[in-house]
């Protein structure tokens, strides 16, 4: 495979894994936290580092999950000792991603972790860093892990679908017929860590944020049914990438910028134009309506 | 003379109305209460009154002139749940707010008007809180609070959402007390209420209202059961000796 | 010991400690309003608008002048928290994923008109580079003369508004009831949070500023109960955890300036949270036992 064409699958499958983990989050009410945990995985990022030295996947992972359900935890904690859950959010994830970049400023500059990688990460390297197991060069390792990832979050999205919508829509309901409503809210928050940190390295946390966001919410404009959202928040994930990889080479400029950017035109659209809930469609509606007066 | 005249007054929520064509007036010295079953639009007529919220058509006099220019003669006690119950302020604070429209911008409640806020708060029995933080009050005693800051305002017409929900028979009797004290003085008082049971205890005149105005009046004439059954769409029953109950809800 | 006083009497730290105490104590007041309001998010997003508002300045006018960025930012800034409040009134879009669409799309685009800088343009961006995490060491008299002229403006605004700004969040519906205009002052008070982001970022950066804006305050809601004494308690400890991480900063070579305001003042809302006198977790526990 070229070069190009590793980036564009790269960042095609962060778009489809951010993009069904976080539609589930958006119908949660729970866009900013995933904004949190995408900043407070730096933490986990760099705690890794430290313990084990290497910036190898596996121990990143495992590092930011423990970051990112930690902040879950946390803002959780607060949230019930009556601080609102907004502000909960703010003081938790700036402060724990201040401590991950304070911490990054003490480690060497030979090692390739740094703050600006960190936000906007560095998908143009990501064909360099292919995966060798016995000498086989088998790809870029970030192609492994997102597409692992994306395995992981659908097969517990398919698992657990009936679990997961019911505990979305009404958690109270979910409750009482027995439904683990806390566990499904940390499973989901384990997801949204792998799937942040798996995108970490290649389009850094600000594209992570956009991803899991803006197409949730794009599809949320357009339809009515949960599973259908789920799959276009994924689809649209992946038109971003391509329309935003496109972009970046024309105009030649940061490749997650402008996926990020391409999220905002596609949600801008969706906004505009969807058949349904969107604006023109509201505006004729509410015309109509004066005139019948 | 007429205190309060609605025409025309429309709402829309979206695609349906919440309010239609709304027409009817208020005597001065009246104690009104406004009656309908839930989503009638009762509080959004209020709103819409006070210009609170959008509204597509209508106008709204009080005493003879547009709303826009009698508004210092309006007092507004909003339901209790819409506020944040945990803001940093206490009871004495609250019913300072209400000064505030006749202290003008910038300027600080001087002396005389706190003293007035705790005038004001000992007429609902509530001086010895002042200092209480509002969240730290129960709801009988917030309701109070809301009572004093509508006392300190000093209005003619007051409009108040739901004043009786969720509080104690004492708070319930002191409110009676007060709209018959402002009665007295040749005030009016507008009320959402929904206790069918009390409203010919509490209220001389009746606004029946279902998205429009059913009926308007005098309590003797207006409430009715035939009124009410047009008002609540026949899910209501007599219960003898002029009790009237509400079926499901 | 000596060379940290030498250091402390330069004239230069002098300056940057002088502007990051009044920095600190208007964020810590503006904070307490805009806690109340629940919108603390909200300045999160703000000020990570201001980054593409600071770029498009630059490429417009290819000159590194601090005012033209705040121009630029305040521009970006205000046009964001109109959008977030635009979507979520003309669609079924809630506040928070709002919040958060606008905040990852503005700053997306920042970072591509950042990379077009880079690529374009023969100056170095190093000016630009500290908009996203603050360099307090690098700022000269006149970035510090903007700062505190700026965070007193907006310590006069919200002193003279206190009451009015008060009701308004308090209790908007009855505040428009007495013909407050509370839109007017709704607007006056995201004017106030876009003039604290933007004169802010180059002391704190546009990723972290939001903290100055919610952790002071959340710190002091635990001390009183009165909105006046938190709002100055807030901006004290806006103020300490200014002078504290600017002084680790710049004593420590090349420390991020912004992180470490932000962890000071984590600590001291973390000790507030335990040991606070009016809702503090001991004191909760000491009377529950």
């Amino acid at each position: 495979m070229s070069y190009s064409a590793w980036i564009i699958l790269t960042g095609c499958l962060v778009g489809v894994t951010c993009g069904v983990t976080g539609a589930l989050l958006v119908l949660r009410k729970m866009a900013m936290l995933a904004d949190a945990i995408s900043h407070t995985v730096l933490l986990g990022i760099v705690g890794a580092f430290l313990v084990t030295q290497s910036l190898n996947g596996v121990p990143m992972l495992i590092g930011a999950a423990i970051v990112g359900v930690l902040t879950a935890v946390m803002v959780q904690a607060l949230d019930s000792s009556g601080v609102q859950s907004d502000a909960a959010i703010g003081v938790v994830f700036t402060s724990l991603f201040a401590l991950g970049v304070v911490l990054i400023s003490f480690i060497g500059d030979n090692v390739h972790l740094d703050v600006q990688h960190a936000l906007m990460g560095e998908i143009a390297f990501i064909p360099w860093d292919t995966l060798t197991i016995n000498g086989v060069d088998l790809g870029p390792t970030a192609v492994w892990m997102l597409g692992g990832v994306l395995l992981l979050n659908i097969s517990i999205i398919l698992l657990l679908y009936k679990e997961i919508k019911i505990s979305t829509f009404d958690p109270q309901l979910a409750l009482s017929i027995g439904v683990p409503v806390v566990f499904i809210h940390y499973l989901l928050m384990t997801m949204v860590s792998f799937s942040t940190v798996a995108s970490f390295d290649s389009v850094g946390a600000i594209l992570v944020v956009a991803m899991l966001i803006v197409p949730g919410s794009s599809a949320y404009l357009l339809t009515d049914k949960f599973g259908m959202m789920l799959i276009l928040s994924g689809v649209i994930g992946a038109l971003s990438a391509l329309v935003g990889y496109g972009g970046a080479v024309l105009f030649d400029v940061s490749i997650s910028g402008a996926i990020a950017s391409a999220t905002g035109l596609l949600f801008t659209l969706c906004f505009l134009l969807s058949p349904k809930h969107g604006m023109i469609a509201k505006w004729f509606r509410r015309k109509k309506m004066q005139q019948s007066v | 003379m007429n205190a309060l005249t609605i025409q025309n007054l429309s709402v829309t929520y979206d695609k349906q109305y919440a309010l239609e064509d709304v027409n009817f007036s208020i005597p001065e010295g009246s104690l009104t209460g406004i009656i309908g079953p839930n989503g009638a639009g009762k509080s959004t007529l209020i709103k819409a009154i006070l210009r609170l919220i959008p509204t597509i058509s209508g106008e709204v006099t009080v005493y003879g002139k547009p709303y826009k220019k009698q508004r210092s003669l309006v007092g507004y006690v909003p339901q209790r749940s819409e506020v944040d119950w945990d803001f940093p302020t206490n009871a004495l604070d609250v019913v300072l707010m209400g000064r505030y429209g006749h202290i003008g911008w910038i300027k600080r409640p001087n002396k005389k008007e706190v003293q007035y806020a705790l005038d004001c708060l000992k007429k609902v029995g509530m001086e010895e809180f002042a200092d209480r933080q509002i969240s730290q009050l129960s709801g009988g005693q917030q309701q109070r609070v809301f009572l004093a800051r509508a006392l300190a305002q000093d209005a003619q017409v007051y409009f108040m959402d739901e004043p009786f929900v969720g509080v104690d028979a004492a708070t319930e009797r002191a409110i009676i007390k007060l709209m018959q004290e402002w009665k007295e003085q040749g005030k009016t008082v507008l009320v959402v209420h929904h206790d069918l049971q009390t409203v010919k205890d509490y209220f001389d005149h009746c606004l029946l209202l279902n998205k429009k105005p059913i009926e308007c009046g005098p309590t003797s004439d207006v409430f009715t059961m035939d009124n009410l059954q047009r008002t609540y769409g026949g899910s209501i029953s007599f219960l003898g000796n002029n009790q009237v109950m509400m079926q499901g809800g | 010991m000596s060379e940290f006083l030498n250091f402390l009497s330069s004239a230069n730290t002098q300056w940057v400690l002088l502007g990051s105490i009044i920095l600190g104590f208007a964020s810590g007041l503006i904070g307490s309003f805009v806690l109340l309001k629940k919108q603390s998010l909200i300045g999160d997003a703000m000020a990570h608008a201001t980054l593409p508002g600071v770029c498009a300045v630059y490429i417009i006018f290819n000159v590194k002048s601090i005012p033209l960025f705040l121009v630029g930012a305040a521009c970006t800034g205000l046009l964001a928290t109109y959008l977030i409040q635009a979507i979520v009134k003309h669609s079924r879009i809630k506040t928070d994923a709002s919040i958060g669409v606008v905040l990852s799309v503005f700053f997306g685009f920042g970072i591509v008109l950042l990379t077009y800088i880079t690529k374009n343009t023969k100056g170095n961006r190093s000016g630009l580079d500290e908009f996203i995490f603050g360099q307090a060491a690098a700022m000269v008299k006149s970035d510090i003369q903007v700062i505190a002229l700026g965070s007193l403006i907006i310590i006069i605004v919200s002193a003279l508004f206190f009451k009015e700004l008060k009701i308004s969040i308090f209790d908007p519906q009855y505040a428009k009831g007495i013909g407050l205009p509370v839109s007017l002052f709704n607007l006056i008070l995201m004017g106030l949070v876009v003039g604290i982001v933007v004169v802010g970022i180059q002391m704190v950066g546009v990723v972290l500023i939001a903290a100055l804006l919610i952790t002071p305050p959340l710190a002091a809601r635990y001390w009183t109960d009165r909105l006046g004494r938190m709002a100055f308690l807030s901006g004290c400890i806006g103020g300490i955890s200014g002078v504290v991480g600017t002084l680790i900063s710049t004593a420590g070579d090349g420390l991020p300036t912004g992180p470490l305001i932000v962890l000071c003042a984590s600590v001291i809302f973390l000790v507030s949270l335990l040991f606070g006198a009016r809702k503090g977790l001991i004191i909760k526990a000491v009377r529950t036992t």
